[in-house]
């Protein structure tokens, strides 16, 4: 029996609604057949939360006394350099950003203690940040300089944009060669010490709707403790990939853009977050609500940890040189058993997005959605999926003319 | 037989002194050292496990007091942050003695300080700097 989402809609603000988490509903299928469960359950909440560098913020600081054009000038939050090449008084800060003075990977590893995840962090818990800024001055805006200190509280706009989270699946991520190195898929021990792996599995939201037929632009969601929109695919978006029968990717897929009101979020789900030799980032807590309108949507929410499959990388050569080469491919369950066994090693596992939290969250928009506080949102356009042809392009590489 | 782990701090006066020796010949001790830094003219630290009969880690104690030697349990120098945690578990794969570990039924992160050898490794491995060691 279809269902629509206003139908949901309805159940939820009569307080009606069936709702459940990606990893209960496997249960309740179990038990009662897929036929039984799609018409009784409304929705499935899904939840994730790791490590996201294409995450960031604007901000509209409002304005001074006298006026000061900061676009087009510079400007730092906690001598983390912002980007002002847009209005005067809007400014631009993302999660990589590093001050000026760290030394980076000078001094190798670097330690990467503080950077722009870490100022968002820091300004969604309501934490005084000093502002300072340089300009060139105008007849309408004549200041030249300011320093002063912001507070999430009193600036006009504090918005949270991701062009790129959720990823839909990821790599694992070992180490051949004979030294330790440092990535953004954390510390890797020479000679298969370790792997790694970054993603919430069954709960993750877009492997719980493969091909996307619920999640879409405009598709309400639970964005870093507040309620946020997707806003667009996210960069990198890669529908047109290896897929298990099941519809769920093998390799790193699909992507979403996101969007929400900063100053209604949580810094224990926007956390800044240091890599060792690798840099600094934010780590972003989402959940997607998947209404359960066809029995084929309740299939694909019932995706286990044993049917979905990625790829082990080399992270010393395979990764760096851009070679297509995997090591044999895994599965979640095996990555969460806490071992797993690559070119005939066995080797430990350990994980950089956190299922703890992927399960909160996704408990935390269950309850919402229940109580009736969070209603669901048709979306308005697709995300591009398997037919769209997309390929995933490399930089080009043109020799440029000296002068 | 009782065990323990140690962080013995000792001032340049006693860097030159067999301070491990004295525990085994003069106390009955058996040690393992676990971390020693030891440079001539400045402070020494040695972290150490100690086990033998309850008299003799107590005379020994003592032996290490009266020389002027700071003695501190291992344990207490190794913090776990729990509320700057995310329990992702990036620690655990590279903890040498599993002092750091997932209980794989809700896969929450522990820590387990007893087994800690305060190796240092997990510092720079945690994504959120939940771990410092107080040294």
């Amino acid at each position: 029996m279809a269902k629509t989402i206003a139908e949901i809609n309805e159940k939820i603000k009569k307080g009606k609604a069936v709702v459940v988490t990606a990893e209960e509903i496997n249960d309740i299928v179990r038990e009662k057949g897929e036929k039984k469960a799609a018409s009784e359950i409304d929705v499935v909440t899904t939840g994730t939360f790791g490590p996201m560098c294409s995450s960031s913020a604007y901000l509209n600081l409002g304005h001074s006394k006298p006026r000061i054009k900061i676009g087009g000038g510079r400007a730092y939050l906690n001598d983390v350099p912002v980007y002002t090449g847009i209005a005067a008084v809007d400014v631009y800060i993302g999660a990589t950003a590093m001050p000026d003075d760290d030394p980076r990977n000078a001094v190798f590893p670097g330690a990467f203690r503080y950077g722009g995840g870490h100022v968002i962090e820091e300004l969604v818990a309501g934490k005084d940040i000093r502002f300072s800024a340089t300009s060139y001055g105008t007849d309408c805006y004549p200041k030249k300089s300011i320093e002063t200190y912001i507070n999430i509280k009193n600036i006009n706009e504090a918005v949270l944009f991701n062009p790129r989270n959720s990823y839909q699946n990821y790599n694992v991520a070992v180490n051949l060669s004979d030294r330790i190195i440092y990535t953004y898929m954390g510390t890797l021990q020479p000679n298969l010490g370790n792997a790694n792996y970054c993603s919430a599995g069954q709960l993750s939201p877009l492997l719980n709707d493969p091909y996307y037929r619920t999640i879409g632009i405009g598709t309400r969601i639970f964005l870093g403790g507040g309620v946020g929109y997707v806003a667009w695919n996210g960069t990198q978006h890669n529908p047109c990939v290896s897929r298990t029968k099941n519809g769920v990717p093998r390799v790193p897929a699909g992507t979403i853009a996101v969007i929400g009101n900063l100053k209604q979020m949580n810094p224990s789900l926007l956390r800044g977050t240091t890599l060792t030799g690798y840099g600094a980032t934010l780590s972003v807590g989402i959940g997607i609500p998947i209404p359960i309108l066809t029995e084929e949507i309740l299939r694909f929410t019932t995706v286990k940890d044993e049917d979905i499959f990625t790829q082990v990388v080399d992270y010393s050569d395979a990764y760096p040189q851009g070679k297509p080469d995997t090591l044999g491919e895994v599965n979640y369950a095996q990555l969460r058993s806490g071992k797993i066994t690559v070119q005939g090693k066995e080797i430990k596992t350990a994980s950089l997005s956190s299922y703890v939290k992927a399960r909160e969250i996704a408990e935390t928009l269950k309850n919402w959605i229940k109580k009736g506080d969070f209603l669901l949102s048709e979306h308005v356009a697709d995300l591009p999926s398997i037919e769209s042809e997309i390929t995933f392009k490399p930089m080009p590489s043109k020799s440029v003319k000296k002068v | 037989m009782p065990k323990k782990r140690l962080v013995l701090t000792f001032p340049s006066r006693l860097v030159d002194q067999p301070i491990t020796y004295f525990l085994i010949k003069d106390h009955n001790l058996m040690v393992n050292i676990l971390r020693a830094n030891v440079t001539p003219k400045e402070e020494g630290r040695l972290v150490i496990e100690i086990s033998g009969k309850k008299n003799d880690i107590e005379s020994g104690m003592t032996h290490l007091n009266e020389i002027g030697v700071n003695v501190k349990p291992l344990t207490k120098d190794v913090r776990w942050y729990k509320e700057r945690c995310t329990q992702c578990g990036a620690c655990t794969s590279i903890c040498p003695t599993e002092a750091f570990f997932v209980n794989r039924e809700d896969m929450s992160v522990s820590f387990k300080k007893e087994k800690c050898i305060a190796c240092e490794l997990c510092i720079p491995v945690c994504p959120y700097r939940a771990v410092e060691v107080l040294f």
